[in-house]
């Protein structure tokens, strides 16, 4: 057996975020953990397609269209006035109970749903170590949107003027009044019956409505950075989550608590949990503490990106007497760092890629798009339009050869990996030889032809994030249109496609991956050697190219 | 992984759970556990008041000399000072004083209202509830004084409020002063 270290700087797997020292990469890789379990059930149950746990910020947004019309509806028999508001939402909910209490139910049950979308969303991404580097802006922008969504589903839960309302009215007013910033003490509007004043629930119901418009302009400002961001669930997921939410609200309508009542402090309170939790500890804590609570918090998740281990790959770089202004690298880039603009130089073509380093992930994506990324390119030095500096093609095609001179036997096999998928330096044996990179799309197909023709390994493994889930968000789609024949760069025609198997799997599935490659190595033991040099073949679909897992698009 | 799919009435079975799951997650958190904000056996006392004290020195008569050496547009005959004097509140349950602050002015000159809001849980029951506020520069006394019996019944929100213009101190939502002989109030 061979020494798995023969991957050397590609297949390393301790480049592998989740890995390594701190406590932050300690609870990532114990949530990473967490979250790959629960996904691969909900594959099984949902298919990648409609996995939820794939699409939780398209979720979100679902969620927030059904509280935003539930909302208008509501708002259409709301009377805003100390007495006026409780009677008109137990019109909703009583009297009006098969349209206007589904409503409201809606309202609600849709604006916890956010909540839990939100909560698991950004822990997910905190898990996948998505949020460093240049994809700080999004997770930065999305810290606002955290207080934005308590802020319109406390004013919501206030509106109501019962005595769950008149507890937070009280809560929330003498926490703000900690801050001293008030002229007079806001929480003198809620001592008496007499005191309180309609205007009140005017700003109220004007808060709960601009709270949420602004939280639709901060969600645009969070998407800025993610090329072609999904905002909308899959139809029949979307569907799903339509028919829970109504069958919820039938089963358990959404009602008030007795009316509010300022000379009596309500005793027992059966507090929405989601956006009412902070409450409990205003009551246990001072008000200050629970100030610095909330405030640390926030701090620390604006923070957060930045906490070491910083990890900034380079930016990738164009070469512009390789680039011919195809745009396929642009077209390609998940995260918009790469953009179209007209030639700078004397060559003959109309355009040239240009890359915004600041927004860049280092993913490699452009690479594996760029046409003149091909390692059969000898007699000029392969130096493709655009590559990354850390780990350049021409690297990967020198390590592709170290590898396989070290393979034996009659099924050797090269894997390509992902540094974020799993570790696939693990797998190396004497047939078996791995390359591990930053994204599995940053393979320029042509490499899978080179792999084969020029005899390196007698099957080639392409391995990236599951289905869905790619770290870099298109890897493994633009891969898998790529090998089919849909996308350029497409793998060629003459490449035979039953020496090439596709498995999109976690960090956490090696054990399947491993036993998926023994198939497929099995597989290639009984096809007859090629006889060099190759003949065309005729196309296959990838899904045909072995019995493991084809791609789910 | 993952992608080895069930077929289809194990997948939508399968489904119907996931999202009955969730439902049950969103409908159960949305009101339970039920959470007691406050014992039946106690009741809150608040003390809210915002209530101006005098100014720090009586305004003084400007002598004809003193005002024509101000410029023109600024002449007076009087010179008041902005600044007021805190005001000290106290407030005393069954002889226990509970509250006794000198309330510093707000705003940036010290010219605005002093403010005071506190909240106490006492236990339910009948109480001698005495509340004092001096307003003036004296050094000694007080300038209103309310004292009551008051019986103080199960999460009862009792405030007391003070306005001038009403006599002086408000307990309740009551505005009129005094209404019981147990019930005094007084102008120091
Ligand atoms: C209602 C609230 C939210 C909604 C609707 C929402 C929506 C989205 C959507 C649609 C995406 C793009 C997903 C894709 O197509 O790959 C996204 C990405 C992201 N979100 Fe949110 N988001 C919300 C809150 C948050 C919060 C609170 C955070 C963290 C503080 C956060 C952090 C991120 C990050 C880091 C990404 C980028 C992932 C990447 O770079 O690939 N989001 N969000």
């Amino acid at each position: 057996m061979r020494a798995p270290t023969r991957t050397e700087t590609h297949g390393n797997p301790t480049r592998r975020p989740a890995v390594g020292g701190g406590p932050v990469a300690f609870v990532q890789g114990r949530l990473r953990w967490g979250f790959e379990t629960v996904e691969a059930v909900l594959d099984r149950i949902f298919g990648p397609a409609w996995n939820p746990l794939y699409q939780l910020g398209a979720l979100g947004f679902f969620y927030y269209w059904v509280v935003a019309v539930s909302g208008i509806y509501i708002y259409i028999f709301f009377d805003t006035g100390t007495t006026e508001a409780y009677d008109s939402v137990q019109y909703l909910t009583v009297d009006q109970w098969y349209l206007g209490g589904v409503m409201r139910s809606l309202h609600r049950y849709a604006s916890d749903g956010m909540i839990l979308m939100m909560v698991v969303h950004m822990l997910r991404e905190f898990a996948l170590d998505r949020y460093r580097g240049a994809r700080w802006f999004t997770w930065v922008t999305g810290t606002p949107i955290l207080w934005l969504v308590f802020v319109a589903g406390i004013t919501g839960y206030w509106m109501v003027w019962d005595q769950l309302a008149q507890y937070i009215a009280i809560a929330s007013t003498e926490w703000l009044d900690w801050l001293g910033i008030f002229g007079e003490a806001i929480a003198r509007n809620f001592l008496t019956p007499t005191t309180l004043d309609d205007r009140f629930f005017t700003l109220l119901t004007f808060i709960h409505i601009v709270a949420p418009l602004l939280l639709l302009l901060v969600l645009w400002i969070h998407l800025q950075r993610v090329t072609k961001p999904r905002i909308n669930p899959k139809r029949g997921l979307a569907a799903g989550t339509f028919l829970m939410l109504v069958a919820l609200s039938f089963v358990k309508p959404a009602v008030s608590h007795p009316p509010a009542d300022l000379t009596v402090v309500p005793g027992v309170l059966k507090l929405d949990w989601f956006y009412l939790s902070a409450y409990p500890l205003m009551d246990t804590f001072s008000n200050g503490a629970v100030w610095a609570f909330a405030g640390v918090l926030t701090f620390m998740l604006f923070a957060l990106p930045w906490l070491p281990p910083v990890r900034r790959p380079a930016a990738a770089v164009v070469d512009l007497n390789n680039c011919n202004g195809c745009e396929r690298c642009a077209n390609d880039c998940p995260y918009n760092a790469i953009i179209m603009r007209p030639r700078s130089d004397a060559l003959p073509f109309e355009q040239e890629a240009s890359v915004h380093a600041s927004l860049c992930v280092g993913c490699g994506i452009c690479a594996g798009a760029c046409p003149t990324s091909t390692p059969f390119r000898r007699a000029s030095e392969l130096v493709p339009g655009i590559d990354l500096p850390d780990r350049s093609l021409r690297a990967l095609r020198d390590e592709a050869d170290a590898v396989a001179a070290g393979l034996a036997g009659d099924a050797r096999v090269m894997v390509f990996g992902c540094d974020h998928a799993v570790p696939v330096g693990r797998l190396a044996t004497d047939g078996i030889g791995t390359l591990s990179l930053p994204c599995i799309a940053a393979v320029p197909p042509s490499f899978i032809d080179y792999v084969l023709s020029r005899d390196l390994a007698d099957g080639v493994v392409i391995t990236g994030c599951r289905d869905g889930e790619c770290f870099n968000r298109y890897g493994v789609a633009w891969m898998t249109a790529r090998l089919l024949g849909e996308r350029d760069p497409y793998l060629r025609k003459r490449v035979p496609r039953e020496r090439i198997v596709t498995s999109w799997a976690a960090a956490s599935d090696r054990v399947a991956l491993e036993k998926q490659i023994e198939t497929f190595r099995a597989s290639l033991s009984a096809l007859p050697k090629p006889s060099a040099p190759q003949a065309p073949q005729a196309p296959q679909a990838p899904q045909a190219m072995a019995d493991g897992d084809g791609p789910n698009a | 992984m993952g992608t080895v799919q069930m077929r289809s009435f194990a997948k939508y079975l399968g489904q119907g759970i996931v999202y009955a799951l969730i439902a049950v997650l969103l409908g159960v958190f949305a009101d339970t556990p039920a959470y007691r904000h406050f014992d039946d056996d106690k009741a809150e006392l608040t003390l809210s008041l915002a209530h101006s004290g005098k100014h720090v020195r009586e305004c003084r008569r400007l002598s004809a000399a003193e005002i024509a050496a101000l410029p023109p547009n600024m002449r007076k005959p009087v010179d008041c000072p902005r600044e007021r004097v805190p005001v000290l509140v106290e407030v005393e349950l069954d002889g226990q004083l509970i509250v006794r602050e000198f309330v510093p002015p707000s705003g940036l000159f010290g010219d605005g209202p002093s403010q005071i809001y506190k909240n106490f849980v006492i236990p339910t029951g009948s109480y001698n509830l005495v509340v004092r506020l001096r307003e003036s520069t004296r050094d000694e006394g007080f300038d209103y004084q309310r004292e009551a019996r008051v019986v103080i019944g199960p999460r009862q929100r009792f405030v007391i409020g003070f306005r001038a213009e009403a006599g002086g101190f408000i307990f309740g939502a009551t505005t009129e002063p005094a209404d019981s002989p147990a019930d005094t109030q007084q102008l120091g």
